[in-house]
Parts: C-alpha cells; sequence; structure tokens
C-alpha cells in the first residue's frame, strides 16, 4: 500500500532514526510540542471566550485579534514542526494509533471551523467589534473552537496511553 | 531506602491510590487537564511577562493586560495543583522520587513569589510612571518568570524520561 510505504519512507530517513534512536531527541521535541501547544490553545482559547463574550470584554474583537493572532500562528508552526519530527521517528505506529487519528481529524475540524467564520461572520466583525452579547454565529465559533482545541489536548495525551 | 521511597510506598498503599493506579483513564484524563491549565497559565503569563520585558504590544498599557492575565493565573493554579496532586497519589514514586518533580516545585513556589512581587510593584506605580531602576528591575522579574515557566514545563515533560 502506497500510504504504508510513504510511512516506512519517512521512518527511515536519517533525521527521523536519529530522534528515534537518541535517548534524549525525543523528550527534547516534546518539550518544544508542549510550550508551542500551550501556547496555540492559550491564545485561541483567550479570543473564543471573547466571542463568546465571557472575558476581555474591554478589549474590542479586532484588538484582540491582532494581539492573539501573531502568537497563534507562530506556535502553531512550532507545534506543527515538532510535530512532524516526533511523528516521523515511528511514523507507521503513530498512523495506526487511534487517537492520534482523531487528533488529526479534530484540528482539521477547527480549521474548517476558522475558515466559516472567517467567511461568514467575521467579515461584518466592524459593526459588532465590541457589542455585546456577540451574534449567535460568533458564539457558536468560539464554542467549537474551544470544544475542538481542548479535545487536540486530550487526544494528544491519549497517544502516549493506547 | 529513602524518605521519599518509604513516604510512596506508604500512599501507594492507600485505597485512593489503588483506585487511581487501577482504573485507565484516570491518569491521561487528569494529565489532558492539567495541560489544558499550563495553557491558560503560559499564555497569560507569557503575553505580560513578554510586555514587561519590551518585546510586545507597546500599544496597550501594562495595567490593563495585567488586570487581564493575572486573575487567570491565580485561578487556573489550584487546578494545577489539585490535577497534579491527583497524579502523585496515582504514581507516587514517579513523581516523589524524582529529582525533575523536586525542581518543578521549586521553581513553581519561586515564579509564583516573583509573580506576587511583579503584581505588588505594578500595583504600587504604573509601569510607565516608574524610574528607570524599578523599570530595569520589573523588567529582569518578568524575564526571569518567563524563564522559569519554560523550566518548569520542561521539567514536568522529563518527569516521564527520568
Amino acid at each position: 500500500m502506497a500510504l504504508q510505504e510513504s510511512l516506512a519512507w519517512l521512518e527511515a530517513q536519517p533525521f527521523a532514526t536519529a530522534v528515534a534512536e537518541s535517548g534524549w531527541l525525543f523528550p527534547a521535541i516534546e518539550v518544544v510540542h508542549v510550550v508551542a501547544l500551550t501556547l496555540v490553545v492559550g491564545s485561541i482559547a483567550m479570543l473564543d471566550l471573547r466571542l463568546l463574550g465571557v472575558s476581555r470584554k474591554d478589549y474590542g474583537v479586532l484588538e484582540l485579534a491582532a494581539q492573539t493572532l501573531p502568537w497563534t500562528w507562530g506556535a502553531f508552526v512550532v507545534a506543527l514542526v515538532s510535530g512532524l519530527l516526533m511523528f516521523a521517528s515511528a511514523a507507521t505506529t503513530y498512523a495506526a494509533n487511534v487517537p492520534f487519528r482523531f487528533k488529526l481529524v479534530l484540528i482539521v475540524l477547527a480549521g474548517i471551523n476558522m475558515a466559516v467564520f472567517h467567511v461568514t461572520a467575521y467579515r461584518t466583525v466592524h459593526r459588532w467589534n465590541h457589542q455585546l452579547p456577540t451574534p449567535l454565529a460568533a458564539r457558536v465559533a468560539g464554542t467549537l473552537s474551544l470544544a475542538f482545541w481542548i479535545g487536540v489536548v486530550f487526544l494528544g495525551r491519549w497517544i502516549g496511553f493506547v | 531506602m529513602s524518605i521519599m521511597q518509604r513516604v510512596s510506598d506508604a500512599i501507594a498503599q492507600t485505597d485512593s491510590s489503588l483506585a487511581i493506579a487501577s482504573t485507565d483513564w484516570v491518569i491521561p484524563t487528569v494529565q489532558a487537564v492539567h495541560i489544558v491549565a499550563i495553557a491558560i497559565v503560559m499564555s497569560a503569563t507569557a503575553m505580560l511577562n513578554l510586555r514587561l520585558a519590551g518585546f510586545i504590544g507597546q500599544e496597550s498599557s501594562v495595567r490593563r493586560l495585567a488586570n487581564r492575565s493575572l486573575p487567570w493565573l491565580w485561578w487556573t493554579l489550584p487546578v494545577l495543583l489539585a490535577t497534579g496532586l491527583v497524579m502523585i497519589v496515582g504514581e507516587p514514586a514517579r513523581e516523589l522520587t524524582n529529582a525533575y518533580f523536586w525542581s518543578k516545585m521549586a521553581m513553581v513556589l519561586l515564579a509564583v513569589i516573583l509573580t506576587l512581587v511583579l503584581q505588588r510593584l505594578l500595583d504600587d506605580c504604573p509601569y510607565r510612571e516608574m524610574s528607570p531602576a524599578k523599570r530595569r528591575a520589573t523588567r529582569a522579574l518578568s524575564l526571569v518568570s518567563l524563564a522559569l515557566w519554560l523550566a518548569i514545563i520542561f521539567c514536568g515533560r522529563w518527569i516521564a524520561y527520568s
């Protein structure tokens, strides 16, 4: 199967075997991954809670988004690269790991939720930037985002327990 | 046998410890909650500390950011302590006989004290009205506390590998 072959190829790459064979490289990359994911999830949660009208109500949505999104994206790239390095070290095993698969599904769902929000409610954000309660569509997007990302953390932790 | 070994043996024989250890989902669930809580603490303190250190967001005031961030830290710390306690009761030897665990605890204590000092400094006098010497002290404190939180995450993850 093409996928299995690609995974086996990835696993055999020198950088992947280096991570797999070193005693400290994997945990070190994992630490970077954890720091990055705390910033991804924390910064997203700040904006989600603002979209729900729960916290940081003295900030306009646009102002808070401008403050948090560079963090979210910067940290996401770090989490992605460190995650890929860990994945490569045992690609065939991770690909068969059920929590890992569901984690990827949730990340994709979180991305879709964000994209939908951007082309719908967020288009008119200048009209409801300071308005409370926030529009229903914004509250729905915020709730889904919180649920997806908390789910990602849970499934991520579960990868190591099955 | 060291004292900590004896203590952890004693904890391991309690009903609560046996109950946690014999239920598959408790430890991963509690760890996931612990990580979500770390995400909140990290995001709140990283933004404040980086703002104080002069790296980001000169446009929004320190006081406003501090008032918005620090309550999240104080409300989340009990969650971290409670989930941490469940992990200790469930796997006492893994934590109590581990040097990284004790380093982490010492750094948590230090980070909390530094944050209280920082909060006091900011309450006493708005950042922009501080004397240059006091500003330098505030800046140094925030850099140290940021480094401490990163080191805390490092030790937290390393507990599993030592």
